[in-house]
C-alpha cells in the first residue's frame, strides 16, 4: 500500500531495491520508481499485481508467471525484451533497462520487500504491506504518477 | 580504480564541442573530488592568469562535480565551482540535487563548461554523452514556470516504449543568473540553492539555462561491498535515531532559538543579534504555513525540509521550510517578522534565483542606508524601511533584473558599498557586513554561543561563508580543514559522522587505505590552493590580508540586547587566533603558504602563485 502524503521523496527504497535486485547501487534498475513531477509531492510506483495479469497473459514467450506471493516473476532465459507486457501493462511499469537482459518488475522480494523494509525503519511509513484487497480498486495506484503528483500538489493549493 | 570513474565531460560551448577529460586517481587522491578536484582543475587551467580572468567572462570554467562518497552515503550533495564573481577565489558550492548521482549513473565525476554559447542553451547529459539544445523559449523563466516547461519538454526523453521511467534531473539558473546578478544562485527542484560564490551569474554569463542528466547505469563499482553496504545500514540507522527533532523541526526552529537562545541571528543588518518575538518562530510557521512536514531528497533519511505555503489571493508561494538562513536574511535582517512575510520573501527568492543570504544581507545593507539619510526615496522608488515588504518585494525585483538602485544592489553588498561609498564620499564599508566579498551567513559570532571561533569569517577561505569557517583546533571536526574535507568527498554537513567512521567510509568505497591523519592533509592542501588562488583575487577585487582577513566592523560594535549585551571580540584577540591558526596550517603571519608546506602538501609548483602574491603584498 502506498501513502503518497507520507512519501518523503528519499529514494531509499529504489536504492534497497536495486542492492537487493542488482546488488549495485542503480537507481535506474530499481522495481520502483519515485516520480515527482511536481517536487514535494513524490509518486512511488511499482507493480500492483493486478487480478487478471494482463502482462503475464500478453507475454508471446512464457517468460512471466505469477508466484505464491502473488508477484509477477520474469525468466532471463525466456525474455526477449519485446516489450509486449510494457504495452499490456496498464501503468508501463515493466521496464527495459540498458544493461539488463531481461525486463524488470517487482516481485515482493519473495514476501518481505527492501522498499517497505527500509520505508519502515526510517520511520516514514509511505509503504506498507497488506493483503492485496480484491477487485479493481488497485488499478486506481496505475494512474500516471505525473498526474498524480499534480493533483497532490493542487488539492494542497499549490498549482 | 573504486568509487569513481576518472572521466569529467567537458563541453566547449563555444566551439559546441563535447570530450571527455580523464583525471588520473593520483588527483583523487590528493584532492578527493568535488570542492578538493575543482580547486585542482581550477589552479591547472586558469592558476598562470588567475588574477585576469574576469569570472563572468568566457575565460572562465563552470564545474558541477561529485565526490567519491556521492551515491554511496546517505544523502545528497553537488559542487558548483568556478572563479567566483563574489571573491575572486574558489568557492565550492554546495546544494542538493540528485544530479550527482544522475552524473555517476551516466559515467561521469563531473562536468566541465568553458567557453560561451551566443544563444540560451540547455545541457543534456545521458550516457551517451552531452548534446548543447535551444533553451530560447526557456530564457528568462522563473522556478516555477521552468519546472513546468522543461519537465514536459524532458518528457520527450523518456522513451515511453521502453516502459514509464522518471524524468531526468536539472540543475539551473533563474532570470537574476541571466542578469548577471552576483547575488544569483545555481538551484535545483524550486528550493535547493547553491548560493555562496554566485555561480548563477557565471551560468547565466555562458548562456546556460539549465544542466539536465539522465543516467541510466549503476554506479561505479567500490573497493569492499560488504563494508560499504555495513556502514551504509550503520550510518542510516544512527541517522534516523539522532535525527528526530531535527527532522520533525529541519533548519526552520533557528528563527526563534538562533535568535531567543544564542543571540546570533542578523536582526536590521546585525545592528542586533537577539529578539524576542514570540510570533517569529518555527511553530508560527508550521501553523500558518507548512502543508507538508517532511520532504527529502535523494538517499536521505533526514528529511530536513518541509513544503510551506502562503497564498496571497492571487498567488501562492511556495517555500521549502524556509530554511534557518533564508528565514533570519530576509526576516529579521530587513525588521520583517511576519513569518507569512517571510515564505513568501524566500518563495519570490527563489523564483528569481537570488542567493537568500547574500541577497537579503544586500537589502539590509540598503535599509540601513535609507534609514540614515544616504539612499532617499528619489533613488529606490519607495520607502526602503525596516518591515516594508512591498517596498522590500519590489527591490528585490529590481536587484533581479538589474533596474534602477537594483543594478547597484545586484553587485553584492561589498561592491555595493564601494560604489556608493565613493558617491558619498565616505566609508559605506563599515556598514557592509561581508568578509572577502561574501556576505557573512546568518550565524554571528559575537555571543560566543553559536559560532564560538572568532575567526570563524576572518580566517575562512569562502569569506563569509558559513558552511566553511575557520576555527582551531586544526584537527577537530569545528575546522575548515574538516569542511574542505566533507565537501570534496562530496556529503551532507547535517548527516555527516565522525571523522573515523567517515574514512572507514571513504576506504570501503576508492580502497585508499587513508588514516584519519589523511582527512587532515587532504583538507590541508585543498585549502592552501583555495587561499592562494582567493589572495591572488581580481580582475576588480584584490584582497590584502592585512586589512581583509578581518571580521566585518559592525561585529566590532558591542552587543546592545540579549543575554551577552556588550560583547564583542577584541580586535588583538583576533589578530592573534589568525596567526596561529595559520601557524597551524603552516602559512606565515599573513596567511600565505609557506614554500616548504607547498612541498609537504606534494603541491610545490603553486611557489609560482605564491610569488605573485608576495610581489603584490610587498606594495
Amino acid at each position: 500500500m502506498r501513502d503518497y502524503s507520507r512519501c518523503v521523496g528519499c529514494r531509499l527504497c529504489e536504492i534497497e531495491c536495486s542492492l537487493k535486485h542488482e546488488g549495485l547501487i542503480w537507481p535506474a534498475a530499481s522495481r520502483i520508481r519515485i516520480h515527482e513531477s511536481v517536487y514535494g509531492f513524490p509518486v512511488p510506483y511499482l507493480c500492483v499485481q493486478c487480478d487478471d495479469y494482463p502482462c503475464v497473459s500478453s507475454c508471446p514467450t512464457k517468460a512471466l508467471s505469477v508466484a505464491e506471493t502473488g508477484a509477477v516473476l520474469v525468466s532471463e532465459d525466456l525474455c526477449v525484451l519485446c516489450g509486449s507486457c510494457i504495452n499490456a501493462c496498464p501503468g508501463r511499469i515493466p521496464r527495459i533497462v540498458r544493461g539488463k537482459k531481461a525486463v524488470i518488475v517487482c516481485d515482493l522480494c519473495g514476501g518481505s520487500p527492501a522498499c517497505v523494509e527500509v520505508c519502515e525503519s526510517m520511520g516514514f511509513n509511505a509503504l506498507r504491506l497488506v493483503r492485496k484487497p480484491g477487485g479493481e480498486v488497485v488499478k486506481a495506484y496505475l494512474n500516471d504518477p505525473v498526474e498524480t503528483s499534480r493533483d497532490l500538489a493542487k488539492k494542497l493549493g499549490v498549482l | 580504480m573504486f568509487g569513481f570513474w576518472g572521466k569529467l565531460l567537458d563541453i566547449d560551448l563555444s566551439k559546441g564541442a563535447v570530450r571527455v577529460s580523464e583525471v588520473p586517481e593520483e588527483v583523487f587522491r590528493k584532492f578527493v573530488g568535488g570542492r578538493g578536484l575543482a580547486t585542482w582543475v581550477l589552479w591547472r587551467e586558469l592558476g598562470s592568469k588567475w588574477e585576469l580572468v574576469d569570472p563572468l567572462s568566457p575565460d572562465n570554467i563552470f564545474l558541477v562535480l561529485t565526490g567519491p562518497l556521492t551515491g554511496y552515503y546517505p544523502g545528497i550533495k553537488l559542487v558548483v565551482s568556478g572563479k567566483s564573481p563574489q571573491c575572486g577565489g574558489v568557492v565550492g558550492s554546495t546544494l542538493s540535487s540528485e544530479i550527482g548521482v544522475e552524473l555517476k549513473s551516466a559515467g561521469y565525476d563531473g562536468l566541465i563548461l568553458r567557453g560561451c554559447s551566443e544563444t540560451p542553451v540547455y545541457v543534456y547529459v545521458d550516457n551517451d554523452g552531452a548534446q548543447i539544445r535551444d533553451a530560447t523559449s526557456l530564457w528568462g523563466l522563473g522556478g516555477l514556470k521552468l519546472a513546468d516547461k522543461l519537465n514536459s519538454l524532458l518528457r520527450m526523453d523518456v522513451k515511453v516504449e521502453l516502459g514509464l521511467d522518471t524524468l531526468p534531473s536539472y540543475i539551473y539558473i533563474g532570470p537574476s543568473g541571466e542578469n548577471l546578478v552576483r547575488t544569483s544562485v545555481v538551484m535545483s527542484k524550486l528550493t535547493h540553492a547553491a548560493g555562496y560564490g554566485g555561480y548563477g551569474a557565471v551560468m547565466g554569463s555562458k548562456k546556460v539555462k539549465a544542466i539536465v542528466v539522465k543516467g541510466y547505469g549503476a554506479l561505479p563499482r567500490v573497493s569492499n561491498e560488504d563494508r560499504v553496504l555495513k556502514l551504509r545500514k550503520e550510518i542510516l540507522s544512527e541517522l534516523s535515531s539522532r535525527m528526530r527533532v531535527f527532522r520533525y523541526w529541519g533548519t526552520t526552529e533557528g528563527l526563534w532559538y538562533t535568535g531567543y537562545v544564542t543571540s546570533s541571528e542578523p536582526v536590521k543588518n546585525w545592528m542586533e543579534e537577539w529578539h524576542n518575538v514570540r510570533s517569529f518562530t518555527h511553530e508560527e510557521i508550521e501553523r500558518k504555513c507548512w502543508i507538508k512536514n517532511l520532504w527529502s531528497d535523494w538517499g536521505c533519511p533526514t528529511s530536513c525540509m518541509k513544503v510551506s505555503r502562503v497564498f496571497d489571493g492571487i498567488k501562492s508561494y511556495v517555500s521549502d521550510g524556509p530554511d534557518y538562513e533564508m528565514g533570519a536574511y530576509l526576516g529579521s535582517n530587513l525588521g520583517v517578522f511576519d513569518v507569512v512575510s517571510v515564505v513568501k520573501l524566500s518563495a519570490l527568492a527563489d523564483e528569481l534565483g537570488l542567493c537568500g543570504i547574500q541577497t537579503g544581507n544586500v537589502l539590509g545593507f540598503a535599509i540601513e542606508l535609507f534609514e540614515k539619510g544616504y539612499l532617499t526615496k528619489e533613488d529606490v522608488g519607495c520607502e526602503l524601511r525596516w518591515g516594508n515588504v512591498d517596498c522590500i518585494t519590489r527591490v528585490l525585483h529590481d536587484i533581479a533584473y538589474k533596474r534602477g538602485i537594483g543594478a547597484l544592489l545586484a553587485e553584492g553588498t561589498y561592491r555595493a558599498a564601494l560604489k556608493l561609498g565613493e558617491r558619498y564620499g565616505v566609508n559605506l564599508l563599515r556598514y557592509a557586513v561581508q568578509v572577502k566579498g561574501v556576505a557573512v551567513g546568518a550565524h554571528g559570532i559575537r555571543s560566543g554561543l553559536d559560532y564560538p571561533q572568532k575567526i570563524a569569517y576572518a580566517g575562512s577561505v569562502q569569506g563569509g561563508d558559513h558552511t566553511s569557517t575557520a576555527g582551531v583546533p586544526l584537527k577537530s571536526t569545528e575546522s575548515e580543514v574538516f569542511t574542505a574535507f566533507l565537501d570534496s568527498a562530496v556529503i551532507c554537513f547535517f548527516n555527516s559522522v565522525d571523522a573515523k567512521k567517515l574514512v572507514d567510509y571513504l576506504n570501503a568505497v576508492t580502497g585508499w587505505g587513508f588514516n584519519e591523519e589523511d582527512i587532515y592533509v587532504s583538507g590541508s592542501r585543498i585549502l592552501a590552493v583555495q587561499r592562494v588562488l582567493l589572495l591572488l583575487g581580481g580582475p576588480d577585487v584584490f584582497w590584502d590580508p592585512r586589512i581583509h582577513d578581518d571580521n566585518p566592523e559592525r561585529f566590532y560594535e558591542p552587543l546592545p540586547s540579549g543575554p551577552k549585551k556588550g560583547e564583542a571580540p577584541r580586535r588583538e584577540e583576533v589578530r592573534r587566533d589568525l596567526v596561529s591558526y595559520y601557524e597551524e596550517l603552516g602559512w606565515d603571519e599573513l596567511g600565505i603558504p609557506r614554500e616548504e608546506t607547498l612541498l609537504k602538501l606534494g603541491i610545490g609548483e603553486l611557489a609560482r602563485e605564491v610569488k605573485r602574491i608576495r610581489a603584490r603584498v610587498r606594495h
